[in-house]
């Protein structure tokens, strides 16, 4: 648990270093293309498992999430994705802000994501009467579930702000782009109105999380690639 | 200096037996009368054994003697059931001992908090010296390198203890759990019991006489609730235990769904170990309900049990290797130890409650 712990928080004061320096060289948030986007994802997480994992007691939530960073990093860095761009970029602090807020609360809807995995694995278990040698790893139902409900509070929250912060980017921004932030913003909003006012058992909120982290994800690739393809 | 252990364990002996040597254990006695310069008494209630150090050898009578509490001074006890121990067959079988695999349930943990306190209390009095505290200092080194690299401990091996591990696997703290124990056997006074012993507060009893459901809830410190009434708790609660003698099932799938409904959120654990089952079999299909019946606990414990017996063969092979180790060890001598001032009580702290 410990080892989990120091081994996401290396790899985050690393993501950190790079981000830091590339933010240098760049002049701004560096989530520019898809490479740093994925990369700053990545950095999300692994700033959700530190900061929110262990006051919630989801340390062990560190064998998941550090196979998921890690899995982001690798993505981004053996596939051709990391085009640099030729000139300096112009800096809009709205757009940086509404970027930067949005990646982050896709941290927590990863994080949300992955205790969602967790907890269909557990429940599925503990149904089946089949206990797995990873059964006696993972944390009680009630606990995973009351990290869920928090960690898409936290991600609500912050893609609420990011993109209310999108509309004070000052320039036109792609309806299409608006129509599924929209649409991933109130599919969140359904899915915790849907776990307070119980039209949802716990079992399909943790479903519907992996669902509304895929078309989150979905979402962030159609942006940046619809960015980078138009792009000067 | 000659190591020895002399003893006698629920392999060799009956429980008669057991109590007869285990209840008049002195310390002072077995180093005065049998020559020991250190002594050490471990005395549970599966077995009674003394580690022993001495110059010449001490004879198994001689312990036997101050163990016995029948003894009169004329008559000598019945040695068939003692084991004998010397040197490095005494340390395999101390680490063996330390580590649960000598234990009646293999790989549990309490001997080793039973050995720390008998260590300490020997320390405590002078009668464990430095030989037996190097022994036993590297015998609760050896039993916690068995446990962090095997998974002898691993799963409870109890239909209770499974049960109890399956609320805590389900609800994490128990301690704002409610339970409702239906039935007033002996059987649900024992899981009621072992879930309280884990923190559970809330407890209400149930029975079709509320008499003995009344009973019950003196001797569990619960509160008796009406028979009429166990269904609409089932609203409220998160553990169910049944144990009637009820012919046919008391719990049916169209009997809960309306209350799971109003909470959906919380799971329901249904425990049932009534024979014939008192819940029918498709309430597990419902949403949020895990219901074991006393098949699936005692399935789950025996694949724990089986699971802690094949990692035995990885235990043997760590204790082998230690044994081996504190054997070179003390054919160097004990020249570093001799010149250490004295020996270290042993950490509280590291007497874990599942320990004790």
């Amino acid at each position: 648990m410990r080892f989990n712990f120091f081994a996401v928080g290396l790899g985050f004061v690393f993501q950190t270093a790079f981000l830091s320096i590339r933010g240098h060289a760049l002049g701004r948030c560096p989530i520019t293309n898809l490479f740093e986007v994925i990369i700053f994802v990545a950095w999300a997480v692994a700033l959700f498992y530190i900061v929110v994992g262990p006051a919630y007691r989801l340390s062990l939530m560190g064998a998941f999430t550090a196979p998921l960073v890690v899995l982001l990093q690798l993505f981004a860095l053996i596939t051709p994705i990391d085009h640099p761009h030729h000139g300096k970029l112009p800096a809009n602090s709205w757009l940086e802000f509404h970027a930067s807020v949005s990646l982050v609360a896709y941290g927590a809807f990863a994080l949300a994501c992955i205790a969602g995995v967790m907890y269909l694995v557990q429940e599925r278990q503990l149904k089946s009467h089949q206990l797995h040698s990873i059964f006696y790893h993972l944390p009680p139902l009630t606990d995973l579930f009351a990290a869920i409900t928090r960690l898409l509070w936290w991600g609500f929250a912050l893609y609420t702000l990011g993109l209310a912060s999108g509309f004070l980017v000052g320039e036109p921004l792609p309806w299409g782009q608006i129509v599924c932030a929209v649409g991933v913003w109130i599919l969140y909003g359904l899915i915790l109105q849907g776990r307070y006012l119980h039209w949802f058992a716990p079992k399909r909120v943790a479903a519907l999380c992996i669902v509304g982290f895929s078309a989150a994800l979905t979402l962030l690739w159609g942006i940046t690639f619809t960015a980078q393809t138009h792009a000067p | 200096m000659n190591l020895f252990c002399v003893g006698l364990s629920h392999h060799t002996a009956n429980v008669e037996t057991l109590e007869r040597f285990g209840g008049n254990a002195k310390l002072d006695c077995l180093l005065r009368n049998s020559g020991c310069a250190e002594a050490l008494l471990l005395a549970t209630c599966n077995r009674v054994e003394v580690y022993g150090a001495s110059e010449s050898r001490v004879s198994t009578l001689d312990i036997a003697r101050c163990l016995d509490r029948k003894i009169d001074g004329h008559n000598s006890p019945e040695l068939a059931p003692f084991y004998r121990y010397e040197d490095a067959q005494c340390v395999r079988h101390l680490f063996r001992v330390a580590c649960g695999i000598d234990s009646m349930v293999i790989g549990e943990t309490e001997i080793l908090g039973q050995t720390k306190k008998a260590y300490e209390v020997a320390r405590a009095s002078g009668a464990a010296g430095r030989y037996l505290h190097r022994l036993f200092q590297r015998a609760f080194r050896v039993a916690k390198h068995v446990r962090t690299h095997t998974d002898i401990t691993r799963g409870a091996v109890s239909v209770g203890s499974v049960a109890v591990d399956l609320a805590q696997k389900i609800f994490g703290d128990l301690g704002n759990c409610k339970v409702l124990v239906l039935g007033a056997g002996a059987t649900s006074e024992k899981t009621a019991r072992a879930l309280v012993s884990r923190g559970v507060i809330d407890v209400r009893v149930s029975n079709r006489s509320a008499e003995r459901a009344d009973d019950l809830a003196r001797l569990i410190a619960a509160r008796a609730v009406p028979f009429a009434d166990w269904v609409a708790q089932c609203r409220e609660i998160d553990i169910l235990i049944t144990s009637t003698s009820s012919e046919v099932p008391l719990v049916s799938r169209d009997q809960l769904q309306p209350r799971l409904r109003e909470r959906i959120d919380r799971p329901l654990f249904i425990i049932d170990i009534a024979v014939p089952r008192n819940v029918a079999g498709d309430v597990n299909d419902l949403e949020g309900v895990y219901l074991y019946d006393i098949d699936s606990l005692q399935s789950i414990a025996e694949q724990s049990l089986a699971q802690r017996c094949q990692q035995i063969a990885a235990a043997e092979q760590i204790i082998a290797e230690h044994v081996a180790k504190f054997d070179e060890s003390m054919a160097r001598g004990l020249s570093r130890a001799s010149q250490l001032p004295g020996h270290p009580p042993v950490d509280e702290s590291s007497l874990r409650a599942s320990e004790l």
